[in-house]
C-alpha cells in the first residue's frame, strides 16, 4: 500500500472514515507464515479459537463450516495456530516468510 | 462608508483583555488564576455571572486542566478562550503542543512574567519565549490598546489558519497600569467574528473521526510538515486580517513590526512590547541631536516574520537587539539569535548585538534606553565590543 504524502492527509492528525483499523495490513511484520494443508485438517477450530488476528478463514461448505485458508493481510505469524494443531493431525506448519 | 463608532474608555491592560474577551463572547473559557493575569478571568467570571456573556465558564484545579479542556472544547467546534502568565504557561507546556498540532485555534491573553526560580511576579518574557516551538501564533502587545484589538484579531487569525493565537501584554506594566483604549461596539466585534467554521468536530456522530490518535514513523513528519505550512501560511492571513482590520475600522496598527524613524537610519535599535514606549522616547531625543537612529518594534514573534525584518533593516550598519529574555545559552536572548540568523543572508551584513534587560521586571529607566542607543553607535562607527550585554544588573 502507498503511503499518502503530507498534502495528501487530512490536517490535525485526524482520522477521517472511521473505523480504518481493516485498511491496515499489518500481515507485512510476518518473519514466519503459517501455510495448511486442507488434506490433513480435520476441522476441530482450535486455530481458529486461538488466533488473536482473527486470520483463520472459515467457509461454509454444505451447511456445515470448515476451515478454508489463512488470510495474510492480516495474520502476523505469531504461530499460535501451528502449535494448538492437534500433535497427530499437523495441518499447520511455520515456514520462513519470503521478504 | 457608515461612521466607525469607537468609544474611548480608562482601562487597564487586564480590563482590556476582559472587555475584548466579553465581546467576542467565546462558547469556553477554562481557566486558573494566575498573578498577574488573574484579574482577566476574575472580571470576565463576573461577566459569566451577569449573564453578560453566553459562555460555559469551566473553573479547572491547573493551568494544564485549563488547557485539556479548551483542547476538548475547541475539537467540539466550540470557540475557546483562556488567560494565564509565566508559571501558569509553563504547566500548560505539554498541552500547548497538543493544541497546535491539533489544528485548534484557542486564542490565550496571556501576561508576560518571568519564571521561578527566583519566585518573582514581575515582567519578563521568558514565559511565552520557553513556548516559542509549541506552534502557537505569538503576538506581542505594546500597550492595552494594541492588545485589546489584537485579541479580536487573533480570533480571526486563528479561526482562519487553524492554529492558536497567544496575545501578550507586559505584566504588570500593561497589565495593571491604566491608558486609554479605543473600544469597538460590542455589536460590530461579534458581528466581524461571525460564527467559528471548525475545520473538523468530534461529537459530529454522523461523520465519527477519530482524534489524537498514535501516529508513528511512518506518518508523525507528514502531519508535522502540514503543521509547518499551516504556520507558513500564517504569515498571509496575518497581514489580512489586521489590514481588512485597519481598513474597517480606521485604525493603523502594524502587522508584523512597527518602524519608528527608520527612513533614513543608519543603526537601529530592536525591541519589543512596552519598553518600545521608552526606547521611543530615546529614539527622538537622540534624532534631535542628529542621529540617525530609528527603531523596529517587533510585534510578531510566531511565525518569525524573517522577510520583513530583512527588507527594514538592508540599509542599516550596526543593530541592536533587546531581549527580555536570556537563553541562558551563553550567546544571549531569542530574539537577538532568530533576528541575526534572520539578517546572515544580507549582503550588507549589518554588525549586531544584544541588549539583555528588564528581568524579574528590573525597571528599564530611560537613561538606559540612551546607553543602548550609544553602544550600538559606537558599534556603528566600528568599535569592537562584547556581542551580549547585560542592560541595568549590578556588578
Amino acid at each position: 500500500m502507498k503511503k499518502k504524502g503530507w498534502k495528501e492527509l487530512p490536517e490535525g492528525g485526524i482520522i477521517k472514515n472511521v473505523p480504518t483499523s481493516q485498511e491496515l495490513k499489518t500481515g507485512s511484520w510476518r518473519t514466519q507464515k503459517p501455510v495448511w494443508d486442507p488434506n490433513k485438517c480435520t476441522n476441530c477450530f482450535l486455530c481458529w479459537l486461538y488466533c488473536p488476528d482473527s486470520a483463520i478463514i472459515l467457509k461454509e461448505v454444505n451447511g456445515e463450516p470448515k476451515v478454508s485458508g489463512i488470510n495474510y493481510d492480516y495474520c502476523k505469524g505469531c504461530g499460535v495456530c501451528a502449535e494448538v494443531c492437534p500433535p497427530k493431525v499437523k495441518a499447520i506448519h511455520m515456514e520462513k516468510e519470503e521478504l | 462608508m457608515s461612521e466607525i463608532l469607537k468609544t474611548r474608555q480608562a482601562l487597564t491592560g487586564n480590563e482590556a483583555f476582559a472587555y475584548a474577551m466579553k465581546q467576542i463572547n467565546p462558547d469556553v473559557v477554562a481557566a486558573y488564576p494566575i498573578t498577574p493575569a488573574t484579574e482577566i478571568v476574575q472580571i470576565f467570571s463576573k461577566y459569566v455571572a451577569d449573564g453578560e456573556v453566553d459562555t460555559e465558564f469551566v473553573a479547572v484545579e491547573s493551568e494544564h486542566s485549563a488547557m485539556s479542556a479548551c483542547i476538548g472544547a475547541s475539537a467540539a467546534g466550540a470557540r475557546v478562550m483562556t488567560g494565564t502568565s509565566s508559571q501558569g504557561l509553563a504547566l500548560m507546556h505539554e498541552m500547548l503542543y497538543i493544541a497546535s498540532a491539533l489544528r485548534l485555534p484557542i486564542v490565550l491573553a496571556e501576561v508576560n512574567r518571568a519564571l521561578s526560580a527566583p519566585i518573582n511576579i514581575h515582567c519578563d518574557h521568558s514565559d511565552t519565549m520557553g513556548s516559542r516551538d509549541s506552534g502557537w501564533i505569538q503576538i506581542y502587545c505594546e500597550n492595552a490598546n494594541e492588545g485589546y484589538h489584537s485579541l479580536i484579531q487573533a480570533v480571526k487569525i486563528a479561526e482562519t489558519v487553524n492554529l492558536p493565537v497567544m496575545v501578550t501584554l507586559d505584566g504588570f506594566i500593561i497589565s495593571h497600569g491604566m491608558e486609554v483604549v479605543e473600544t469597538l461596539d460590542t455589536d460590530v466585534v461579534r458581528q466581524y467574528l461571525g460564527k467559528r467554521k471548525p475545520m473538523y468536530n468530534v461529537l459530529d456522530y454522523e461523520n465519527p473521526i477519530m482524534v489524537g490518535p498514535l501516529d508513528l514513523p511512518d506518518y508523525y513528519f507528514e502531519h508535522k510538515r502540514q503543521q509547518i505550512e499551516a504556520m507558513r501560511k500564517a504569515k498571509a492571513v496575518i497581514e489580512e486580517v489586521i489590514t481588512d482590520y485597519n481598513k474597517r475600522f480606521c485604525f493603523d496598527f502594524p502587522v508584523f513590526a512597527e518602524a519608528y524613524r527608520m527612513e533614513d537610519a543608519e543603526y537601529a535599535i530592536l525591541v519589543m512590547s512596552s519598553a518600545a514606549g521608552t526606547m521611543k522616547e530615546a529614539v527622538d531625543i537622540m534624532r534631535e541631536k542628529g542621529e540617525k537612529v530609528g527603531l523596529v518594534r517587533l510585534k510578531v514573534f510566531r511565525p518569525f516574520p524573517f522577510e520583513v525584518l530583512q527588507e527594514l533593516f538592508k540599509n542599516v550598519k550596526a543593530i541592536g537587539v533587546m531581549d527580555r529574555a536570556d537563553s541562558v545559552n551563553t550567546m544571549g536572548g531569542p530574539v537577538f539569535n532568530e533576528v541575526r540568523s534572520a539578517l546572515y543572508d544580507l549582503n550588507s551584513r549589518p554588525r549586531i548585538m544584544n541588549f539583555v534587560f528588564g528581568l524579574g521586571g528590573r525597571d528599564f529607566p530611560l537613561s538606559d534606553a540612551l546607553y543602548i542607543i550609544n553602544r550600538v553607535k559606537e558599534l556603528k562607527e566600528g568599535k569592537s565590543l562584547d556581542f551580549v550585554e547585560y542592560v541595568g544588573v549590578r556588578e
